[in-house]
């Protein structure tokens, strides 16, 4: 029933006013052109080498992610609202990590459960009590929206380790610009182009304590087999930064340096993009060649800042998703801006029963679970697949969480036959430091087959410009 | 009682490596059982790191020594004033919440016999602190003292069904056993005067800790079937003996290393 998805471009058969431009340009365009322009945004893709999967979701690290070219677009005073929820959310999640790391004023008071906290596979005892520079704990917040009205958002899951796909915003950008350049011309879209100076700033403004002078930051990144590197290396060149694996690195006294040719300079924040486990064998997985031994030492006594701070993933868990307008209240004394998608635990016994009497209209998740995999979207599912997938629920309930089937808006997107509605979401990209910044835009994933809401690159999806058109 | 230790460790590198870092857990802090009247840390050539409390209480300082280097000795000398306080660890300052010590780890996972030995031992108990002092006697029972049968990374489900291991091994168990009764419990490591003679003996030693709402964390030690009294020096805590361990470091280079280790522990005439 496509009838019943909310169309960004077309409502009650007029046009919004955010995409009238758009429509003289595809009617504009005839089908030779779009098909020698996709062409050339591929080539465009291939040359700068912009192929790594999105959001670290695995598969063929050389597969091209299908870039479509008509844009996503909102006005300036749906993102203003927007801006405001997502700024909201990361200063709340944030506000959590440093109390639950400190004195755990929320589990105290009753708002959420200890055991989904201090027993949480990503709490870090390691930083217990631990203040990071400026209170930050998630530096880079992405938060996964999905829009199902014209003024109706929802957030489908936050992101406050190591958010990936930033490049991809700001590359769908770069080629947009380059292949039409007259749509810039006509239309006044906020530019995205200030993210990395950002970035860098934002980063530089978290310098640790012991620091006395112009911070130094680094990326460390697993090495270039990691399915993300080329992000790593793309956003280092951008700020203008170095890119660092773990044996670039050492500790000594102090601080942690970097070996150069000039010989060791002080790193004074690392923005890494390795998981908690690997960051320092001595404090955590011991047999990680990753990381730098001592790191953890050298930070906890302020030494260097590591962004995100480790310990950050339990913000992010799917369990703890369900607190977040908690938290928003618990901290900020404010009403939540943006809405969560409102979700079971079938670790719940009154849950479960609904999740299991209701499977064919839910979307489960594993709680631990990414990139689309071991979910089960009810309505696309066989009776035989939902039946099977109760048995995994029934199994062991509590790694599963189950919402109702959003109705994805859709957006029109270039497909064989010419333009048709595909659904779509949105990663904005939220920075913390000093200050907490967004520039207007973010990462939008198109589901390219017809009919399906699954927008991960590894089930067919694809990505788009994302378009904030000045007030 | 005023204890005087010393603790010396020694690697040995077969090739000289070209640096070294450890992370060290080696002072005691200050409780109602324990004042540290003098203490030293030194690593040979060492470049002391950064040094912090963390949440759990303890000091933790980082260490680097740069290379080549083929021999690192670190020295440990003090002396603590000890009371006997039966294990209980009042007036310990730390922030780490006793839930987070109900998560397990590979070392101290309770496998269907730890869990088994668990809930036998405690049923029956009429409260909190009796069940702890259930299951420091169960575990103390059913693993018989004996060096050399288990290793450094010999897991608690692994010494139980041998039935026989060292301090290390009865601490592990007793932990497993206790997170399984959904007992908050942990790691200690320490020294332990074992002979009151007055003449200098081995002592590094290991106990664990589990947490009992009207007293917060108690001592026990099922190597030796009793709670922590005077004799006890604490060093530190973890979820296991990994966590917990004195010293963590890592060299960079090729070649074996080995350690040999010393500790001597007396008491001091008053």
């Amino acid at each position: 029933m496509a009838s019943t998805y909310f169309n960004e471009m077309y409502q009650e058969g007029a046009v919004r006013p955010p995409y009238r431009q758009l429509e003289n340009w595809t009617a504009d365009m005839p089908a030779e052109l779009r098909s020698l322009k996709q062409a050339e945004a591929e080539a465009l893709f291939r040359r700068i080498g912009i192929t790594f999967a999105v959001y670290g979701e695995g598969g063929d690290p050389d597969r091209l992610i299908p870039f479509d070219m008509f844009p996503r677009v909102f006005t300036a005073h749906e993102w203003a609202r927007l801006e405001r929820g997502i700024k909201q959310r990361a200063r709340a999640l944030n506000a959590f990590l440093l109390d639950i790391y400190g004195r755990g004023e929320i589990v105290r008071a009753g708002r959420i459960p200890a055991r989904l906290v201090y027993q949480n596979e990503a709490y870090e005892k390691a930083v217990a009590g631990f203040v990071p520079p400026r209170g930050v704990y998630s530096h880079i917040v992405g938060i996964d929206l999905v829009r199902t009205g014209p003024d109706e958002f929802f957030v489908l899951e936050d992101n406050c380790r190591t958010p990936s796909g930033v490049s991809y915003m700001l590359e769908n950008r770069e080629i947009m610009m380059r292949m039409f350049p007259a749509l810039f011309r006509e239309n006044r879209i906020a530019p995205v182009d200030r993210y990395p100076d950002l970035l860098r700033r934002t980063l530089q403004s978290v310098a640790p304590t012991k620091c006395d002078r112009d911070p130094t930051v680094v990326i460390l990144t697993p090495g270039h087999f990691n399915s993300a590197y080329y992000e790593h290396s793309f956003l280092a060149d951008l700020m203008g930064v170095e890119l660092v694996e773990g044996q670039d690195l050492f500790v000594e006294g102090e601080f942690v340096w970097m070996r150069t040719t000039e010989g060791p300079k002080r790193v004074d924040v690392i923005y890494r993009r390795i998981d908690d486990a690997y960051l320092d064998p001595l404090c955590f997985r011991p047999d990680s060649a990753l990381g730098v031994p001592g790191l953890m030492d050298v930070y906890r006594s302020g030494g260097v800042t590591i962004c995100s701070a480790p310990g950050a993933g339990v913000a992010d868990d799917k369990a703890i998703y369900t607190f977040v307008p908690e938290m928003i209240r618990f901290y900020l004394g404010e009403a939540p801006i943006l809405q969560n998608v409102p979700t079971w635990q079938c670790g719940k016994a009154e849950d479960l029963k609904h999740v299991l009497a209701n499977l064919p209209e839910l979307v489960v998740k594993e709680v631990h679970g990414s990139g689309g995999y071991g979910m089960l979207v009810g309505p696309k599912a066989t009776k035989a697949q939902v039946e099977s997938f109760a048995e995994r629920i029934r199994a062991k309930p509590g790694n599963y969480i189950a919402q109702p089937t959003l109705a994805l808006s859709t957006v029109p997107t270039f497909v064989e036959e010419g333009i048709a509605p595909r659904h779509v979401d949105l990663r904005p990209y939220c920075l913390v430091g000093e200050r907490i910044e967004l520039v207007p835009g973010g990462l939008t994933r198109v589901a390219l087959t017809e009919g399906s809401l699954v927008v991960n690159s590894s089930q067919g999806g694809g990505v788009k410009d994302t378009w904030v058109l000045a007030g | 009682m005023i204890l005087s230790v010393l603790h010396v460790t020694t690697y040995r590198y077969e090739l000289p490596v070209r640096g070294v870092v450890q992370s060290h857990r080696l002072t005691p802090s200050n409780f109602d059982g324990q004042r540290v009247l003098s203490w030293q840390v030194e690593a040979t050539g060492g470049t002391p790191g950064g040094g912090f409390r963390d949440g759990a209480g303890d000091w933790v300082q980082g260490v680097s020594v740069r290379g080549p280097v083929s021999e690192i000795a670190v020295r440990v000398s003090g002396e603590v004033e000890t009371t006997d306080l039966a294990g209980v660890l009042r007036g310990h300052r730390e922030s780490v919440p006793p839930q987070v010590y109900l998560s397990g780890t590979a070392a101290t996972r309770a496998d269907a016999a730890l869990a088994e030995l668990g809930r036998d031992a405690v049923a029956g108990a009429q409260d909190a602190l009796e069940a702890a002092h259930l299951l420091s006697a169960a575990v103390a029972a059913a693993i018989v003292y004996k060096p050399g049968a288990t290793h450094a990374h010999t897991s608690a489900a692994e010494a139980l069904a041998r039935g026989e291991g060292v301090c290390q091994d009865h601490a592990q168990a007793l932990i497993a056993a206790a997170r399984a009764q959904d007992v908050p419990a942990r790691y200690v490591s320490g020294y332990l005067m074992a002979t009151d003679d007055g003449t200098p003996h081995e002592a590094a030693h290991a106990w664990a800790e589990l947490h009992v709402p009207a007293l917060g964390w108690v001592g026990f030690d099922p190597a030796n079937r009793c709670c922590p009294d005077a004799r006890y020096i604490r060093l530190g805590s973890g979820f296991d003996a990994r966590d917990a361990a004195p010293i963590r470091g890592v060299a960079r280079g090729p070649g074996s290393e080995s350690l040999d280790v010393t500790v001597a522990i007396q008491s001091v005439q008053q």
